[in-house]
């Protein structure tokens, strides 16, 4: 079982981002269950969504504490929320910010983990450029699939066309496409450890 | 028309899908002809996808009724079902409350009304959350009570609830875990138009409000018949106890899957403990059945679909045989404790079983693994306190600090304000 934790706030489609991810999966034949914290949902307030994929039947119904993959939307929340409780050394992170973890203050931190499993990627600025606003959900999927590889960028973009037939659609998946491009570009860069 | 039901058709596809859009496209599919609602959380997805599909035309012909409060939407069910009209309403926490007195009409007159209830916890403390008080404050309102475990099972048990309702002239209560399964994104398998119409005739009422041949429904009735006819509430509703797994047998046979009927056991038969749970927590409670099972454990669940008519002898019989069950509830009656494992207790009257009540999930809060396979290892280990209710998770220290304040102090506060000032919470969540 791959279970996905992410955070963001009110506005930024994280539920939705959940929800996608699950209908990405869902549409490579495997389970998938996401679910929201289910929170009095207002805009700019922290929210956070899961997602669980896996090859059998999903009985749990229990929140996620042990991701396998955080995705962060929004890095205001740094000193809000405790972002990366749960997550082990083997877990992807991937970061919604245009700035690096060390200019984050998170250099430290990050050094117990993989460093080919994180990223910072500048999902708002691609999502203004490709959508005209600052919505960055679909972008960091496109992102999450060139990083973990845990569902393709072709069911990533199915899901969104799926979920938003039309113009948000095709936006959404040029956006997710140009995150994808950008991820692959970051992580194809020689490994500094 | 003809491009309608090929979409239908295809859309009989599993599809991954919110469980409420879920439920909304498999109530479509049973015609309901007049629905009123009003909005509630976590329900309120449910009668949005409906009323979406009733101004689209796709439920058609259908009265959607957005009226002023819940009393006014089972009042306008009433009516709608004693005109003849399949009706459908959906409800949660304080609004299942505020429909109380007519919930009883409801039954009482034998109207058939299908409800979807999103189980939420019941204020104050005002909470959004998931438990069961609401639907078990009306356990004994006269309508049957179904309990899902799962989103696709909430579907299936839709349309078995109008077919159950509408043979016995019944109303029935469809339970789901609100946001646990309202909300949950899963693969989903909502049954074509055609394969409902083929388990679910049209509605042909046993009463009518028919001007060719008119009748009054609503008597008032005295000493001299009151009890009869209460006793034939009574009577009818423990026919369900048939009519639950006749249905639920024929939709398996029809649709290929098992949902529904009156109890699920799981790994039980030979099981020494038994945990006894509703709902979607039983998804949980299965997986650690099976971690415990692996280590060697003789455990197994049963799982309450049907919780009215209570199906006492199944229960009996599929717990007979164990030591030790283990109830786990998501309410509890206040100055006695534990609903379902009174319940369960009745069933296994007479034998030696030690039946431990465990109130979890109260308000939100989560039923993990880890808080069950403590639970278990305690009970395992004899260590749960004969006769006591056991509350999961509880934070002692927090309820004894507002207990001392309470002694020390004549005007000590209210508690919920109280408790969060000591917990920091500015804004609650449920994380």
């Amino acid at each position: 079982m791959f279970q996905v934790r992410i955070h963001g706030r009110g506005g930024q489609g994280v539920v939705t981002a959940a929800e996608l991810l699950s209908v990405a999966a869902f549409g490579e034949g495997r389970h998938a269950q996401a679910f929201p914290t289910f929170g009095s949902e207002r805009t700019g307030a922290p929210v956070v969504a899961f997602c669980r994929i896996d090859d059998k039947e999903i009985r749990l119904r229990e929140p996620i504490t042990d991701p396998d993959a955080v995705i962060v939307q929004d890095p205001t929340l740094l000193h809000q929320v405790d972002l990366f409780v749960g997550l082990g050394t083997e877990g992807y992170l991937l970061v919604n910010t245009s700035r690096s973890f060390a200019e984050l203050g998170l250099d430290e931190f990050v050094r117990r983990f993989r460093a080919e499993r994180l990223l910072t990627v500048p999902a708002t600025e691609i999502a203004r450029e490709h959508l005209g606003r600052p919505v960055p959900n679909a972008v960091l999927l496109g992102s999450f699939a060139a990083l973990a590889g845990v569902v393709s960028l072709e069911s990533v973009r199915a899901a969104i066309l799926e979920k938003f037939p039309g113009e948000t659609g095709r936006r959404n998946v040029a956006a997710a496409e140009a995150a994808y491009a950008h991820t692959q570009h970051e992580i194809g860069a020689p490994s500094p450890a | 028309m003809p491009t309608r039901s090929t979409r239908s058709g295809r859309r009989a596809l599993r599809r991954q899908m919110e469980g409420s859009q879920a439920v909304a496209a498999a109530v479509a599919r049973c015609r309901p002809e007049v629905i009123s609602a009003y909005p509630i959380s976590p329900q309120t997805h449910i009668v949005e996808g409906l009323s979406d599909l009733v101004r689209t035309g796709e439920l058609a012909p259908c009265e959607y009724l957005m009226v002023e409060s819940e009393f006014a939407a089972m009042s306008a069910a009433i009516g709608a079902s004693a005109a003849g009209a399949r009706a459908y309403t959906a409800t949660a926490s304080q609004g299942l409350l505020y429909m109380v007195e007519a919930l009883y009409n409801a039954s009482g007159l034998g109207l058939p009304i299908v409800m979807t209830v999103a189980n939420r916890a019941i204020g104050a403390p005002i909470n959004i959350w998931n438990d069961h008080s609401d639907s078990m404050s009306q356990r004994d309102s006269g309508w049957i009570q179904l309990y899902a475990e799962t989103t696709q099972e909430a579907v299936d048990l839709h349309v078995q609830a109008f077919k159950l309702a509408e043979e016995l002239s019944l109303p029935v209560m469809v339970c789901m875990d609100g946001f646990i399964l309202t909300h949950a994104y899963e693969a989903v398998d909502v049954p074509t138009q055609e394969q409902v119409d083929a388990i679910l005739p049209p509605f042909e009422p046993r009463q009518l409000l028919d001007p060719d041949e008119p009748v009054t429904i609503g008597a008032m009735v005295g000493p001299e018949a009151f009890a009869e006819v209460k006793y034939l509430m009574h009577a009818k509703q423990m026919q369900a106890l048939d009519l639950v797994p006749e249905i639920a047998s024929e939709f398996s046979q029809a649709f290929g899957r098992s949902s529904g009927g009156l109890i699920h056991p799981y790994r039980s038969a030979d099981a020494d403990t038994i945990v006894v749970a509703l709902g979607s927590v039983l998804g949980t409670i299965e997986e650690v059945v099976d971690e415990l099972r692996e280590q060697g454990v003789k455990i197994g669940a049963v799982g309450i679909r049907c919780f009215r008519p209570y199906p006492l002898e199944e229960i009996r019989a599929s717990l007979q045989h164990a030591r030790r069950i283990v109830v786990i509830e998501k309410a509890f009656a206040v100055g006695i404790g534990g609903i379902v494992g009174q319940n369960v207790r009745l069933a296994l009257s007479g034998l030696g079983a030690q039946v431990h009540d465990v109130v979890a999930g109260l308000g939100g809060r989560a039923i993990t693994k880890r808080s069950l396979h403590r639970l278990l290892a305690d009970a395992l280990g004899d260590r749960l306190e004969p006769g006591r209710l056991t509350f999961l998770d509880l934070d002692w220290e927090l309820v004894e600090r507002e207990l001392r304040r309470t002694r020390e102090k004549r005007r000590s506060g209210p508690h919920a304000e109280n408790i969060l000032r000591d917990l920091g919470v500015v804004a609650s969540g449920s994380h």
